[in-house]
């Protein structure tokens, strides 16, 4: 009963985050509501038992959106709104909606079609963590190191692109530099 | 300690007894931590603090409390006026929901109408990350609050909150890595019963883990020399330039919450949590341990300047984070071996 309502809560606080995150002209008001939808969705997993994956979700997506909102204050006034431009409303419209309509028919079609069952099964008497980490590491391993491997390159290539001119400090080499930020900073090179 | 199978059944009653005496407590704190707070750090400056209000100023709480309700609650004119009234509420309603999942007191049973209090009101079993999750999403209450309120200094205090969230919550989280493997487990209850019975406290083992903690704790709760949020000296009062009143108090109640809620961790985390220490009942040890945190956090802020944006973001990647991973790593390879 009391999953029910919670369910249901979630479920429509979720829809409306997600349609202020679309519909929004300000750009705060979207980043927002984004934020908030991702934390509510993790409800989800803490109604379902998954503690472990409701408790992540709250964790990644607490910081990607942070890191949106860092792009966001840097590019718009967030307290105006923004004027949009459309050059084509009615395609945008139509795409935009097809795709929505195939996701929805390709993530429902079998759950309708046939009864869904857990090929891994939950493990009875272990905790929410190990039973992620024994699926992970037996059934899913080489995915997983694929991954691993992916977020290295991603991360080596990241630390090039941005790392050109690390050691150039804007502010000591200033022209109003003085030399007690050296000894501030101690052998910090 | 009492055998798994022995222990009560966790009653409702009891987890709204625990609840209520969280709220209690901590709230009561968070307030008489103003206090404690000016008086620490007076008596470190060779200053007296407060003293008119009361004997030695101690009643000085309640008329900053009587001013802070009865003051002219402002919202700027250009403010985004629903995201400037929701950031406060942010800041503290996760540091309270945070501490849902903290054990503060041991396991007790109330006398005569004999109901079980549990040690923590709400035993999840990714308890450690739950709490941690929840102290980062309070951060958006800074991050909102600077946005929303259309102040120069306000933009760059939230800034300043992204930057330095970004940083130093990879700290938090690799350094409290090492300790969670070795107990193995994610749940604060296992934390404290490995460190039960006389074993060792846990930074005897991971005393490099304890002190990254600590850190990157600073700056989580935005404590001096980690306060680039709100510095007075640069940015007037970051994110809380534009609040007045009881919006400014929740900020406030959030971060003392915030700075009880490290206390906690950290005590039940590396220093043993809430067991008995020789004659020394547990609950006596953790308001002893909790209370040192606190005090260790106002003694640090006696003593040292607060650092530079680039320096806290050189001082997280360049210098933490390596440590954090070698210290993993270190842990992994004896944890082989052994």
């Amino acid at each position: 009963m009391y999953e029910v309502i919670a369910f249901y809560v979630f479920a429509i606080s979720t829809t409306i985050l997600f349609l202020i995150t679309a519909f929004s002209k300000n750009v705060l008001y979207a980043m927002t509501a984004l934020a908030s939808g991702m934390v509510m969705i993790s409800g989800f997993f803490f109604l379902l038992g998954a503690d472990f994956l409701g408790v992540v979700q709250l964790i990644v997506y607490v910081g990607a959106v942070m890191a949106l909102y860092a792009f966001g204050m840097m590019f718009f006034d967030a307290t105006k709104d923004i004027k949009e431009k459309h050059q084509n409303p009615t395609l945008v419209f139509i795409l935009g909606g097809l795709m929505a309509l195939v996701f929805v028919i390709m993530f429902s079609a079998p759950i309708i079609g046939e009864n869904v069952q857990a090929i891994h099964p939950v493990i009875e008497g272990v905790g929410n963590a190990q039973a992620v980490g024994m699926v992970l590491f037996t059934k899913y391993l080489v995915a997983f190191e694929v991954a691993a491997v992916m977020l290295l390159v991603a991360m080596i290539a990241g630390i090039i692109l941005a790392g050109k001119k690390m050691d150039y400090s804007l502010t000591t080499n200033d022209d109003t530099y003085d030399h007690e930020d050296e000894i501030l900073k101690g052998a910090g090179k | 300690m009492v055998d798994a199978t022995m222990l009560p059944e966790v009653t409702a009653a009891g987890v709204i007894i625990k609840a209520i005496l969280i709220l209690a407590v901590i709230a009561g704190l968070a307030g008489f931590g103003t206090y404690i707070e000016r008086k620490i750090l007076a008596f470190m400056q060779r200053r007296l603090g407060p003293m008119h209000v009361g004997p030695h100023g101690v009643l000085q709480l309640a008329a900053d409390g009587i001013k802070l309700f009865t003051k002219e609650d402002i919202i700027p004119q250009h403010a985004n006026k629903i995201i400037f009234a929701i950031a406060p509420i942010i800041t503290a309603a996760t540091a309270f929901i945070a501490l849902a999942a903290v054990p503060v007191f041991p396991d007790f049973t109330i006398p005569f109408i004999d109901v079980y209090v549990p040690s923590i009101a709400s035993d999840i079993n990714v308890g450690i990350l739950f709490v941690l999750g929840m102290m980062a999403a309070g951060l958006y209450g800074p991050l909102l609050a600077g946005m929303a309120q259309s102040n120069k200094w306000g933009i760059i205090g939230s800034a300043r909150t992204a930057i330095q969230f970004l940083s130093y919550e990879v700290v938090t989280g690799l350094s409290i890595l090492a300790p969670i493997m070795m107990v193995g487990s994610l749940s604060f209850v296992d934390f404290n019963n490995y460190q039960a019975d006389g074993a060792l406290w846990l930074v005897v083992y991971q005393p490099v883990a304890f002190v990254l903690f600590l850190i990157a704790g600073f700056a989580e709760t935005n404590r001096t020399p980690f306060d680039l949020l709100e510095h007075e000296a640069e940015i007037i009062s970051g994110y809380v330039t534009e609040y007045s009143g009881m919006r400014w108090g929740l900020f406030f109640i959030g971060e003392y919450a915030n700075m009880i809620t490290i206390g906690i961790i950290a005590s039940v985390v590396f220093l043993g949590g809430y067991n008995d220490f020789w004659f020394i009942p547990g609950w006596i040890m953790i308001i002893g341990k909790i209370a040192f945190s606190f005090f260790f956090m106002l003694w640090v802020r006696a003593s040292w300047p607060h650092v530079r944006p680039d320096q806290l973001m050189w001082l997280c990647w360049k210098v933490l984070m390596p440590l954090a991973v070698i210290n993993i790593l270190i842990t992994g390879l004896v944890m082989m071996i052994v």
